[in-house]
């Protein structure tokens, strides 16, 4: 009897465990069957490996704030406006002055810092609706953004470009950084009391405020750091497009990509479950799904079905089995 | 004389509550509006408001279903897309055509009600997940069927829902088919929430589905029905708009999140439970009467998103403020 539950409660721990892992192996599999049964074997090496993963840096280091949100079960749909206020305030702030990279990226940082301030604080103080409360921070930001430019303004110096097209060897620096950011943040959800305190936030606000943990300040910490990467992403982009305009965020529709990829990582949307590798893996499966687009030739507007599609099924996967019911 | 003020007095305090505020903000605003430019105050200048919002005043009730119901349903505004886009490659400049190309169109909303509400309920994936896919994945499919530029325009027959006036009204003086529309829909979905058993299970589910379901109500099926009545609001809405506004491919962006804002300020409550039909009509007669303001007073397109966005805000914390000192 004690051997029939301790054997299967493992069983089904693992699963959820693995089941990012078993989603990325399967879309690796599919690439590389598509990739060998067209017979372009190029598409194979290490170069085009690090290719696609390249082409995924600012959904990844989005995502990584956007898991820090999820998991003290809130939501950040205010990340891609961002991600164009930032890139927009770089590149006009430094507009080709190298003497201007560090003053711009401060300025961007306390940018990225307020807005998550003010996120967390209507979340948590005011009690409204995460989704409500970043979506109208969306609009506002969208809207002051748009009231004063409306194309591409300013333009970033050519050093600071290094930091999207430099690379040791064939490794970006643009990749190494997002790693290190995937390390840091997992550090500090693996190791760090305030790691520990955000998934205590999500699984029950209310045990945890009972065991003395100041929620508020945990939801605030979390969304100051889910708009700091976003600010981040948004550096970032300014610097791999040499300028930045008030679209780019939302063309690259980053809010709704990142909740996708952190929930295909296997972190629950209702929060306390999950962590960033799950993200990551859900990164790489996302660039994945769209080299194995291209490689098969497929057309853009029946790229768009199947990835709304494929969003959906691959949380379905994992909602499925859950016994919750979901809203 | 005592005993009568005493019995009064209480009797005010609790009726005091009971006037939504959405009420006195749609009155605050159209009198603002009429103060700015009289001329609004003429039957055609309120008539033509009227018919401007009518088509996000049928989508905000419909999608005040799905949010009843303890959703959210993102898919509406591509829905709405898709009615514009396919009628008009569907209809290709004919007019006979319009007799079943709505129908169909009905039908097609309904098809997309019945995947959104089949995946929530049996798939249990989270509804803002579920219908952002659909939305995703309708988007995709209109550019599929236009070929990314659509072709022909929407016939007359077609476009008569949206941009007829019967004139000749007496007091009214023109009266648009749009607000005809407004109000047939309007009455119809407020019965269906407010005074059917449908609609009292609705509610039940989003209070409560653990408690609903074991007081016997049906929840899958009772939220696989509210995703249909919304995406069948939103075909009807998307008639409307793309009968007054003609084709284009973004037609509906952006309706779906100004459907939750009206339900919001009309004070629904997200995550389900309670919300009321008249009370988003108001809410959507608000919104667009705070845009008509903005653009009298001058002020540009962005400044638009801005307030959408301090509502939201101010509207949501509002409303759990008064809920928090009603102690619920």
């Amino acid at each position: 009897m004690t051997e029939i539950t301790s054997t299967s409660t493992p069983r089904r721990f693992r699963f959820e465990r693995h089941a990012s892992a078993m989603l990325l192996l399967a879309a690796v599999a599919i690439y590389v069957v598509l990739v060998i049964a067209l017979g372009q074997s190029r598409f194979l090496t290490l170069d085009n490996l690090v290719a696609i993963l390249g082409r995924s840096i600012t959904l990844g280091i989005t995502a990584i704030g956007q898991t820090f949100a999820i998991l003290v079960a809130s939501i950040d749909l205010s990340v891609a406006s961002l991600i164009s206020a930032s890139a927009v305030v770089t590149s006009v702030m430094m507009n080709g002055d190298p003497a201007m990279m560090l003053p711009a990226i401060l300025a961007v940082l306390v940018l990225g810092a307020v807005v998550g301030f003010i996120n967390g604080l209507v979340i948590a103080k005011l009690e409204v609706n995460p989704l409500i409360a970043t979506l109208a921070m969306s609009l506002i930001i969208q809207g002051v953004l748009s009231y004063y430019y409306n194309n591409f303004a300013g333009n970033v110096p050519e050093e600071f470009q290094i930091f999207a097209y430099g690379a040791w060897g064939i490794v970006p620096y643009s990749l190494v950084f997002m790693f290190a950011l995937a390390g840091l943040a997992w550090f500090v959800l693996r190791f760090t009391r305030f790691g520990s305190d955000i998934y205590s936030v999500g699984g029950n606000k209310d045990a945890a405020r009972l065991a003395g943990i100041k929620t508020a300040r945990v939801v605030i910490g979390a969304h100051v750091i889910c708009s700091l990467c976003a600010a981040i992403a948004g550096i970032y982009l300014a610097s791999r497009l040499r300028s930045g305009a008030p679209w780019i965020g939302a063309e690259g529709v980053y809010d709704l990509e990142s909740i996708a990829v952190v929930v295909i990582g296997g972190t629950v949307l209702a929060g306390g479950r999950g962590g960033i590798w799950g993200t990551m893996a859900g990164v790489i499966i996302f660039s994945l799904i769209d080299s194995i687009f291209n490689v098969a030739g497929v057309d853009a507007f029946v790229k768009q079905v199947l990835r709304g599609i494929i969003i959906v099924a691959a949380v379905a996967f994992y909602a499925a089995r859950s016994q919750r019911s979901a809203a | 004389m005592t005993d009568q003020t005493v019995a009064q007095t209480p009797g005010k305090k609790r009726t005091l509550p009971h006037i939504n505020p959405v009420y006195v903000l749609v009155v605050a605003l159209l009198l603002a509006i009429i103060v700015m430019n009289p001329a609004f105050g003429e039957p055609t200048g309120y008539m033509n408001f009227l018919k401007r919002m009518a088509a996000l005043g049928i989508l905000s009730a419909g999608a005040l279903y799905v949010i009843v119901s303890g959703g959210f349903d993102l898919s509406v505004g591509s829905t709405m897309t898709l009615t514009v886009i396919g009628s008009s490659m569907l209809a290709s400049n004919d007019p006979n055509t319009t007799y079943w190309v709505i129908p169909l169109m009905l039908g097609i909303g309904l098809v997309i009600g019945l995947i959104n509400g089949l995946v929530v309920s049996y798939l249990k994936v989270p509804s803002l997940i579920a219908t952002l896919g659909m939305m995703i994945t309708l988007g995709g499919v209109a550019f599929m069927w236009s070929g990314g530029a659509p072709r022909g325009y929407l016939p007359e027959t077609f476009r008569f829902f949206g941009r007829y006036n019967i004139t000749d009204v007496p007091v009214i003086r023109i009266l648009p088919i749009a607000v005809i529309c407004l109000v047939v829909f309007g009455v119809l979905l407020w019965w269906l929430l407010h005074r059917t058993n449908f609609g009292r299970m609705l509610h039940a589910v989003g209070d409560n589905p653990q408690a609903a379901h074991l007081a016997g109500v049906p929840v899958r099926r009772v939220r696989i029905q509210a995703f249909i009545v919304s995406s069948l609001s939103a075909v009807v809405a998307g008639v409307i708009l793309g009968g007054r506004a003609g084709v284009s491919v973004d037609i509906g962006s952006g309706y779906e999140l100004q459907a939750i804002t009206a339900a919001v300020i009309g004070g629904a409550q997200l995550l389900g439970g309670r919300g009321s039909v008249p009370a988003t009509i108001a809410g959507a007669l608000a919104l667009e009467a705070i845009f008509t303001l903005l653009n009298l007073l001058g002020l540009a397109q962005p400044v638009r998103l801005v307030v959408q966005g301090l509502i939201l805000i101010g509207a949501v914390a509002l409303a759990t403020y008064q809920r928090r000192r009603a102690g619920r």
